[in-house]
């Protein structure tokens, strides 16, 4: 099997506070193709942001200390000199956050911000700049982009502020996109059509993207892929259909089965995942997750809390769970 | 622009009548006698009587200080003194000089320590506070923020008695401290004044560096920094063009109220390097009871600070394009 377009393998971020060593990212690897959209979910603090910093190098290598390996079109980029990173972001890899509004500098116009990522990545001209900057907030869909490309983001709406961020993302035709949660911010139905806008725009491109999302909702209408961490570590990965259809992880259940559903009466008590997301600095021995899980027993009477299950199998649809696929079965029925 | 600046403006007079106001009444609650200073010590009852008159003393306080304020906009007559043409800020009890004369003699002087010394402090404050920002943690940071501390923990009158001692008059390096008019030789205005402004810099400064570092490691922090590094841009445009961006809104609000503070008369660095600014003349105009002085530089005083407010808040809207200045 060759290598994917984008490939973590084995990725640990340590950050070293005043309080210990925090373990954000733990032995995560993953791949991501060209054309393809792989979903992040796992609840807050699992390690989603940290990991989409890393791959862009964004972490000040002063605090966080990186190992393991992240390569992009065969290229490893952990160790890269600050200049080769700096080429690459907003060039090959481009990153869209949550918030646009606090995303964009209030002190510069949308179109200034979007054609100086295309100055700095191909040496163009103001004016190439500028005329790029109105084409590409004509193809995220803001009407009437030559008066909009020289208003300040403030004078832009939630919608058209995310959408302006992926126009300055997108505008040197990235082949990876990692999207941090980019419509949390944004009311439902602006969601829906920022979402499809990515979904257009891939299809046009070939761009390789990483949705990160609390959503499943969003994951099972938009990915391809899915990886579900906890505690900095990938708990199950696999096609949305595997994951999300035929679920192996306890905690993927868990996560499923906190999700609210149309069927679901308004009414009815919202069940997160019993228990509180562990400590990154003094991580749960064994299973991360032995704390929170309700089938250790089932397991062995040690065995979660003592050893470390790893995610298997290696390629296809995997989890790190010691349960065996005959118990997990037995349980979803 | 222009609805913004006529409102100031008239907001700008308006407080300054009330601090007259303020200021004038509150002289007279002091008992202290104008006309027993001007007259001089042994003053005959009706010579005393006369002075009182001549400086408009018999009059009742608030007619004294309607024909005040009109006196600046309409000019005024003085009983032995002639008249006295707009804008009219009286005579000095003490000496008789007219004040407005007085004055423009003085803010040269004050304007000129304030300039020098605001250039040098904004410069070197705003420069350490980046370098300290960006090395953050490191060594040069550590430094940095120790030598603000003791800085900022300096007297003026200890550093500029010392300093005057050690490097004017034990060892001649700088010279006397003095004002010599600009226009007539810019080499020795600036040498005259060098040493004030050192010393004022230095007390100066600390504050900058401190105000600059916390202020530029806050928006380093910021979200949209972060998009900047995001996209690619180097490390010295996202500081120079985003990041210190911000930091100088917050700078610029002090340093209005700074220069405006210090243009109304940096007291104790003019006593303590003996130049007759308006600190001086205020500070003597109080011990002499000389009114009509006072009064004058304590309208300079506040029109500089709200002059630099009302400049600081229509900088905002160049720096800033969401503030809007109506
Ligand atoms: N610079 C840092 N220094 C120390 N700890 C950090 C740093 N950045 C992140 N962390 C820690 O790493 C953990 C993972 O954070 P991360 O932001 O990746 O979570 P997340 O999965 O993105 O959560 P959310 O869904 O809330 O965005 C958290 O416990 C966080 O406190
Ligand atoms: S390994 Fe054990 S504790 Fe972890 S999820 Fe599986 S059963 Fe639960
Ligand atoms: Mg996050």
């Amino acid at each position: 099997m060759s290598t994917p377009f984008l490939s973590v393998q084995d990725l640990t971020v340590d950050f070293h506070t005043e309080d210990g060593v925090v373990h954000a990212v733990d032995g995560l690897s993953f791949g991501v193709e060209k054309g393809t959209t792989l979903g992040v979910v796992g609840e807050s603090g699992s390690g989603k942001s940290v990991t989409a910093l890393a791959v862009l190098g964004l972490h000040s290598p002063e605090t966080a200390k990186m190992s393991g390996g992240i390569l992009l079109d065969g290229r490893e980029l952990i160790g890269a000199p600050r200049s080769v990173m700096e080429r690459i972001r907003g060039n090959k890899a481009a990153m869209i956050f949550q918030d646009p509004l606090t995303s964009l500098s209030p002190y510069h116009t949308i179109g200034r911000q979007i054609g100086e990522v295309f100055r700095r990545h191909t040496g163009a001209s103001r004016a190439a700049a500028r005329d790029r900057a109105i084409e590409m907030l004509t193809r995220v869909g803001i009407p009437q982009p030559k008066l909009r490309v020289d208003d300040y983001p403030h004078q832009f709406s939630g919608g058209m502020r995310q959408r302006a961020m992926i126009a300055m993302a997108l505008v040197c035709d990235p082949d990876l996109l990692i999207a941090d949660e980019p419509t949390t911010a944004l009311d439902v139905t602006v969601q829906a059509q920022i979402l499809d806008l990515l979904r257009d725009l891939q299809e046009q491109t070939g761009t390789a993207i990483i949705l990160i999302t609390h959503d499943l909702g969003v994951v099972a209408n938009t990915a391809h892929e899915v990886l579900v961490m906890y505690a900095g570590r990938a708990v199950e990965r696999g096609t949305v259909r595997e994951v999300l259809g035929e679920p192996h992880h306890p905690y993927t259940w868990g996560l499923l089965a906190s999700m609210p559903r149309l069927s679901t009466p308004v009414d009815a008590p919202l069940r997160p995942v019993r228990g509180t997301p562990p400590s990154l600095i003094n991580v749960p021995s064994g299973c991360p997750f032995h704390p929170r899980c309700d089938y250790p027993a089932l397991a062995g009477p040690e065995l979660c809390r003592t050893e470390r299950p790893e995610l298997s199998p290696r390629h296809g649809h995997g989890d790190a769970c010691h349960l065996t696929l005959a118990q997990k079965q037995e349980i979803v029925r | 622009m222009l609805r913004f600046l006529t409102r100031r403006a008239i907001g700008a007079v308006l407080t300054l009548v009330i601090i007259a106001a303020v200021t004038f009444f509150l002289f007279f609650a002091v008992p202290a006698d104008p006309a027993r200073l001007a007259c001089g010590k042994a003053c005959p009852p009706e010579l005393l009587e006369q002075a009182r008159h001549n400086l408009g003393l018999d009059q009742p306080l608030f007619a004294q200080f309607t024909a005040w304020l009109t006196g600046i906009f309409a000019g005024r007559d003085y009983a032995g003194l002639g008249h006295c043409p707009a804008p009219c800020l009286g005579y000095s009890f003490v000496n008789r000089a007219p004040v407005l004369e007085t004055i423009l003699d003085r803010l040269p002087v004050t304007v000129s320590l304030t300039i020098g010394a605001a250039v040098i402090f904004l410069l070197f404050g705003v420069a350490t506070g980046i370098v300290a920002a960006l090395n953050q943690g490191r060594p040069l940071d550590k430094i940095t923020s120790v030598s603000s501390l003791v800085g900022s923990s300096l007297q003026i009158y200890f550093v500029g008695t010392l300093a005057l001692y050690f490097l004017v008059y034990e060892n001649q390096i700088l010279a006397r401290p003095q004002y010599l008019p600009f226009t007539e030789d810019p080499l020795a205005w600036a040498a005259g004044l060098t040493l004030p402004w050192v010393v004022l810099s230095i007390i100066f400064t600390a504050g900058y560096t401190r105000m600059t570092r916390s202020t530029m490691v806050e928006q380093l922090g910021e979200d949209y920094v972060r998009t900047a590094r995001a996209k690619g841009m180097k490390a010295r445009s996202v500081t120079l063009r985003f990041a210190l961006r911000g930091t100088l809104t917050t700078v610029i609000t002090i340093f209005g109220v700074d220069l405006g503070a210090l243009i109304g008369g940096a007291i104790i660095t003019e006593t303590t390097f003996g130049l007759q600014g308006l600190g001086r003349l205020s500070i003597n105009a109080v011990t002499d009871s000389d009114l009509p002085v006072l009064m004058a530089t304590v309208l300079v005083a506040a029109g500089a600070i709200i002059v630099f407010n009302i400049v600081v808040d229509a900088l905002y809207a160049f720096i800033d394009p969401r503030v809007r200045l109506n």
